[in-house]
């Protein structure tokens, strides 16, 4: 049972002096009931691949279908059948959080009580604070407002862009935390996220880098597929112990990774060797040890390879 | 039908919820009269007039000739009863009719005195002013040319009245302007901004990714600005009636229609400007200028459009605000009945229909 299909989607933005090109032969399958995440930064071509999928952008080639319908032949029946979280904030801020739900569910033809089952779990978390505006509510809570309004009317297929960019970490693990509810009452869901610790949460992740898909699979695949040996390293200078790993000759890649560097050794080349090194430059309390890669390291490496 | 009303709903919300707004929105009537009050003076070029000659003689030919030769003025009718010179006013051809009286010339040369009467059109009390103000120059240059050649004291005197304002208030002229400027404004920029606002906080993309109808989103977006205006309407007619003291003279009933009629219009103007501007600034900008000046400039309540060069005199017909003002005008101060306005109602509708027409097709049923 597919959900979404995407073959060879090409969109291209700008003029016949200067084209972007966004989206880059993009091709993927979500299967129905499947968590599928989107993993890119900014400008990757998310938000383009969402607005295909949700009927509002035309793509110069290739072929979507959501829901077995075509995106641009059959939109209205697309339209029917998906619910959909822009990135930025779509709500309206001067309606409280009961009349912005009201007026999702009525213009999507149900009502708040006909669904309420659905977001309930969600709504409860926010039902003390209904009849506040919704521009007076804090980050987390708008996006559950949000969440919300796009589930009223019982989606076969979510849509969710970037849905915890700017929101505070605790409300990013309940966020997720819904989703993974919703997962199990059978909702196929797509959702974009440039934090890379949020894709081990997704069934299957695809890693987008400016317009391309670098990798498609369940992120412990992705994880097992990293090649190499990475290393963390802590020094008590962490900014002159980058700018040296970088330099030394052993090192194919070296990245800041919190109070670690994540650093990625050619073959043969001998850790000691390396401590050596970290002591001809004066580095003291150097701490090495070998770690797992994690998916923001196959990011790095899958770029650097491109 | 529920999706219509819960948009409807939510559009009062917008609405009510913006307190500044709404009191510019209410306050901007009243003001604008009180503004308006400072009637502009405008020089009258060209003005057509008609002539009821009973006299036919020497003098008379010679004072139709130089009111024609100048500049101010083209006698364009000439009429043959007294029951004429009410339809021609009616008609609008004319903004003054002069009368001599039978044996004019003759009793200038027996009694040394003759009358001439000039009936202006006073619903536009400043022209009317204006214009019998030069007609009686013209007519005092000629008496002085007479006296010039004989040394005989001869005395023309014009007998002014003004028809339809008889007081001459300029409040009868601005009251039609006002109405037609407020309008055009609450109507079109109000409803543009209303829809272009969706698509700026990005509500739009998720109205779009739902089932309701273009149709029905653009009716439930016009519906509440037509109802906005015509709370304006009454307000303005209030005013005009209680403190200005410019009666309704038409039938009221009639005057409302035609209001109801020229705010779909600008409505459907409204709905247009929205189909191709981004943000509510690029939309109230694009109002302002595409809307009030022309209703200003050639709506013909500021300066009349017969002055103008004609290309100017060609593109006021575009302007559905020069329609309008001639409606009102006709029906609140002339009280004329539909009879007299069918032809710009006609104009007026055709303007909505396609308007209306244009704005659905145009209407974009995804982001780009």
């Amino acid at each position: 049972m597919i959900a979404i299909t995407v073959k060879n989607i090409v969109k291209t933005y700008g003029t016949k002096k200067e084209t972007i090109t966004a989206l880059d032969d993009i091709s993927f399958e979500v299967s129905r009931g499947e968590l599928f995440g989107i993993i890119g930064p900014d400008g990757a071509g998310k938000t383009s691949l969402f607005r295909i999928l949700t009927t509002l952008l035309l793509a110069q080639g290739g072929t979507a279908t959501v829901d077995g319908f075509d995106v641009v032949k059959d939109y209205k029946q697309v339209r029917n059948r998906v619910g959909y979280m822009p990135g930025r904030f779509s709500l309206y801020q001067d309606l409280s959080v009961e009349e912005n739900l009201e007026f999702f569910a009525t213009i999507f033809n149900t009502s708040i009580q006909e669904n309420y089952n659905l977001i309930k779990e969600i709504y409860v978390q926010i039902e003390p604070f209904k009849k506040r505006r919704a521009g007076k509510l804090s980050g987390g809570m708008k996006q559950k407002l949000a969440l919300c309004c796009a589930l009223i009317h019982k989606p076969s297929v979510l849509f969710l862009d970037e849905p915890t960019t700017g929101v505070d970490a605790v409300s990013r693990k309940e966020f997720w935390d819904m989703l993974q509810n919703l997962k199990k009452q059978g909702i196929t869901i797509l959702v974009s996220t440039p934090y890379m610790d949020e894709a081990a949460l997704c069934d299957r992740v695809a890693l987008l880098q400016s317009g391309k898909i670098m990798s498609i699979d369940a992120p412990q695949e992705i994880v097992k597929s990293f090649k190499g040996q990475l290393w963390a390293v802590r020094s008590a200078n962490m900014y002159a112990l980058l700018k040296d790993l970088k330099q030394y000759e052993g090192t194919i890649s070296c990245n800041s990774f919190g109070e670690f560097h994540h650093l990625l050794l050619k073959d043969g080349t001998n850790e000691k060797e390396l401590l050596t090194y970290l002591n001809q430059h004066q580095h003291t309390s150097i701490e090495l040890k070998k770690t797992e890669p994690g998916i923001e390291d196959c990011f790095m490496q899958l770029m650097n390879k491109n | 039908m529920k999706q219509f009303i819960i948009f409807v709903k939510k559009e009062f919300y917008h609405i009510f919820r913006d307190r500044k707004s709404l009191l510019i929105i209410f306050l901007m009537p009243i003001v604008q009269i009180i503004l308006f009050g400072f009637a502009l003076t405008n020089e009258i070029k060209n003005s057509n007039i008609a002539v009821l000659d009973n006299s036919k003689d020497e003098a008379t030919l010679k004072i139709i000739q130089r009111l024609d030769a100048s500049r101010y003025f083209e006698v364009n009718t000439y009429l043959h009863a007294q029951a004429d010179i009410e339809n021609i006013f009616k008609s609008g051809k004319v903004r003054m009719v002069v009368v001599f009286p039978p044996n004019f010339y003759q009793s200038l040369l027996h009694s040394n005195k003759a009358q001439i009467q000039l009936l202006a059109d006073a619903s536009d009390p400043n022209t009317a002013t204006t214009i019998t103000q030069y007609a009686t120059n013209i007519i005092n240059d000629y008496q002085q040319e007479l006296n010039g050649q004989t040394n005989i004291p001869y005395q023309i005197q014009p007998q002014l009245r003004m028809l339809y304002n008889p007081q001459l208030k300029g409040t009868y002229n601005f009251v039609p302007g006002v109405m037609t400027m407020i309008l055009v404004l609450i109507a079109a920029m109000m409803t543009s901004v209303a829809i272009v606002r969706e698509k700026e906080i990005n509500t739009m993309e998720v109205i779009l990714v739902s089932p309701l109808k273009p149709l029905l989103f653009i009716v439930s977006k016009a519906i509440p600005y037509i109802f906005l205006s015509l709370v304006n309407l009454i307000t303005i007619l209030i005013v005009s009636v209680t403190i200005l003291d410019v009666p309704v003279k038409g039938n009221l009933f009639l005057l409302m229609a035609e209001s109801l009629l020229f705010i779909i219009t600008s409505v459907s103007l409204g709905l247009m400007i929205s189909n191709f501007t981004k943000t509510q600034q690029e939309a109230q900008m694009f109002s302002l200028m595409s809307l009030l000046l022309p209703t200003l400039l050639l709506g013909g309540f500021m300066f009349p459009i017969e002055s103008m060069p004609w290309p100017l005199q060609a593109i006021s017909n575009i302007v559905p605000s020069k329609w309008f003002y001639l409606i009102v005008k006709d029906v609140m101060i002339k009280g004329l009945g539909f009879s007299q306005v069918w032809k710009e109602s006609l104009v007026l509708v055709t303007m909505s229909l396609v308007l209306l027409f244009i704005s659905f097709k145009k209407f974009k049923t995804r982001l780009a």
